[in-house]
């Protein structure tokens, strides 16, 4: 037992004098969810848009307060006529110009019928979309607000309601896929890394000759890279509940039991890695195209699953990361506890469990 | 954990190793049949170029590699079957100084240390000597020694769980003259402790420091005996010759029928002839004949890297 301590301590050191290994493991999920909450996202906050009304009557500075008032839109351009939208355009800075023609107050109270036009810069298809999308509810709310005061005789009301997250906000989605994200980098990658590069020193000639078991030496290299993904799942759930406003619903304790449970799975990947591999470049790139790449691309936090096709959905099985997602966003977003993750907690289980042991076996006490 | 009591006196017996290695298709040999003894106490020599397949030997030896044919034996226990018990009685520094560099002189011994189960305290006065001289530096990253220093460290942290065989690859490989002659002294030393030391090196001045010597080449033992008996077994007289144009001088010593072998030695020539009758005179007057100034012959007794190089020429006829 002293032995293996002694050796934990020995990677320790090992993890706290590369300083600039470290700073990257800690600073990780600092900035991805920072990059991934504030930079990488398709929501539409505060999109500047112009107004050219000439009506300027009630109704019209009516609608105009709604859409400035709303987060979406940032409505501070005033234009005068026709001919400086399309120079506004070409600034690139309006994204859409809401034009009102004259007597729109009188169209709608007389003529029961009114126009309006949204101009929108369709260089970026997704975002005007959005746009026009935010803008005509926001009209349809201002003509439910004035309808109201009179009786219609049909009307289909849709009420939409989005189940776990009303705002639809994209961080619900991407803080458990940076989660699986991360724990996967650093325990698998930095893992393998640790290992070969015992091999590539030549320290692993004596480690073999010493008394010290494989078992020992293969979980004194991981619990150090465990104890980080664990310092990491915390760093990324503070984030998420008091920088992005995600909420944990679900039992904090089993959610990061599921967080421990992923992150030895990335472990046991890691130090199959190391065992087939004898220099730190191929086990990099092996840990990146083998499991970076599956991870974003197969969990489905990027890409619905559903919508791939079938060799690629049956594929996807095979990534751990598939699993901890789903666990995560059932617990965290959804709030449910373990009976509704026990299938999902037992395949991980059972690849931990196959890969560990795979990784055990394979584990050379020889050099070749 | 059965104990052969076929030679109570050595502590490593070897018997006819063989290993072949595939590199790119073509099998190499490493190892061809090496056989030799090694007795309890004893400082052994492996000395042989580069590529002759002293690594291998070590690495089967240390249990890091199974031989194709053979077995072998350290201190009675089989090298295949018992390697968890070798594992505990060998110290085994390896070709390059296998230390963590960044940890420091006194982490990486004491890591080394508990990993084998002791301390440096238990084992202190068995590395004194050799720990005093890098003492001052023992706060010092391991990457930041000098070759020597890093040697040293190497080589304590080979003894500190008091080995009974200890195994150096190639331990002055890379490290300055006085170094050199300081770990020669160390060995020495451990030695009179009753260490069995095997130690390989590509340097023949160094044959002379062991007790025994094998010399190895291509994958073979072409002879084990004491430095000076070895030489004993160079069996004609030697002569170093010296002339003023010295390439030259070559040039014509490859085309002499009458020359045996020449090659260069420091500032001579060392030549052996084909028949004893070629003596001093013979070869002045010759070389008279083609012309050379300053000519110099005279007769030397053969050190080992005359053996050497005789022994090498056998063995490729």
């Amino acid at each position: 037992m002293k032995q293996f301590f002694a050796f934990v301590k020995k990677e320790f050191f090992h993890i706290w004098r590369d300083k600039r290994t470290l700073f990257i493991l800690l600073g990780m999920p600092i900035t991805q969810i920072i990059i991934f909450g504030f930079a990488l996202t398709n929501e539409v906050k505060n999109s500047k848009m112009a107004i050219l009304d000439f009506s300027k009557d009630a109704a019209s500075s009516q609608l105009v307060q709604k859409m400035s008032v709303s987060k979406y839109f940032d409505a501070t351009t005033v234009l005068t006529n026709y001919q400086e939208v399309l120079p506004v355009f070409k600034k690139g800075k309006i994204k859409m110009i809401l034009v009102i023609p004259q007597h729109f107050a009188n169209d709608l109270q007389h003529g029961n019928q009114a126009h309006i036009q949204l101009i929108c810069d369709g260089s970026d298809p997704n975002v005007a979309n959005t746009l026009s999308t935010y803008a005509s509810a926001i009209i349809k709310d201002f003509q439910t607000a004035i309808v109201k005061e009179q009786k219609l005789p049909y009307r289909i009301e849709t009420d939409i309601r989005m189940m776990y997250n009303p705002e639809l906000k994209g961080a619900y989605s991407f803080v458990p896929g940076v989660m699986a994200l991360i724990l996967m980098l650093t325990s698998a990658m930095m893992t393998s890394i640790a290992i070969v590069k015992e091999k590539e020193m030549g320290t692993m000639e004596i480690i073999l000759v010493s008394p010290l078991r494989p078992f020992s030496v293969v979980i004194a290299k991981a619990i150090p890279y465990m104890i980080l993904s664990m310092v990491n799942v915390a760093t990324i759930l503070l984030l998420s509940v008091y920088v992005l406003d995600v909420p944990i619903r679900g039992s904090l304790l089993l959610l990061l039991s599921e967080g421990l449970l992923f992150t030895i799975t990335s472990l046991a990947l890691g130090l199959l890695i190391s065992s087939i591999t004898d220099s730190q470049q191929v086990a990099m790139l092996i840990s990146l195209m083998g499991l970076f790449l599956p991870t974003t691309v197969l969990s489905g936090y990027m890409f619905p699953i559903e919508n791939m096709p079938l060799p690629l959905q049956v594929m996807s099985n095979l990534v751990p990361a598939k699993w901890f997602y789903s666990i995560v966003k059932t617990i965290m977003i959804k709030g449910l506890g373990l009976s509704y993750v026990w299938k999902e907690t037992l395949i991980l289980i059972g690849m931990t469990v196959f890969l560990f042991g795979l990784s055990i076996k394979k584990f050379k006490t020889r050099l070749s | 954990m059965v104990k052969s009591n076929s030679n109570n006196m050595s502590a490593v017996i070897v018997n006819n190793i063989s290993k072949k290695y595939k590199v790119e298709k073509s099998q190499v040999t490493a190892l061809n049949t090496v056989s030799f003894e090694v007795l309890k106490g004893e400082l052994f020599g492996i000395v042989g170029p580069d590529g002759s397949g002293k690594t291998s030997l070590f690495r089967v030896l240390t249990t890091l590699l199974l031989a194709d044919s053979g077995n072998a034996s350290i201190e009675g226990y089989d090298i295949v079957k018992d390697y968890k018990i070798i594992r505990k009685k060998l110290g085994y520094m390896p070709g390059r100084f296998s230390l963590y560099h960044d940890l420091t002189v006194e982490e990486n011994l004491s890591f080394f240390a508990t990993i084998f189960n002791t301390s440096i305290a238990e084992n202190y006065d068995l590395i004194k000597d050799i720990y005093q001289q890098i003492e001052p530096f023992k706060h010092r990253r391991a990457g930041k020694l000098s070759g020597g220093m890093k040697q040293k460290l190497a080589l304590c942290c080979a003894l500190i769980h008091k080995p009974s065989v200890l195994i150096l690859d190639e331990p002055t490989t890379g490290v300055d003259a006085v170094s050199r002659k300081e770990f020669w002294e160390m060995l020495q030393r451990l030695k009179a402790q009753g260490i069995t030391i095997l130690v390989s090196t590509p340097y023949m001045d160094e044959a002379s420091m062991c007790d025994r010597v094998a010399l190895m080449q291509n994958g073979q033992i072409l002879a084990i005996d004491k430095p000076d008996q070895i030489n004993l077994q160079f069996s004609k007289p030697l002569w170093a010759v010296k002339a003023a144009s010295m390439y030259s001088l070559l040039k014509t010593f490859k085309k002499w029928q009458a020359v045996e072998s020449c090659y260069s030695f420091g500032e001579y020539y060392h030549v052996v002839m084909k028949s004893d009758l070629n003596g001093n005179d013979a070869i002045k007057s010759y070389l008279l004949q083609q012309q050379f100034l300053d000519i110099e012959v005279h007769q030397i007794t053969a050190n080992i890297e005359d053996s050497f190089m005789a022994l090498m020429n056998k063995s490729h006829d």
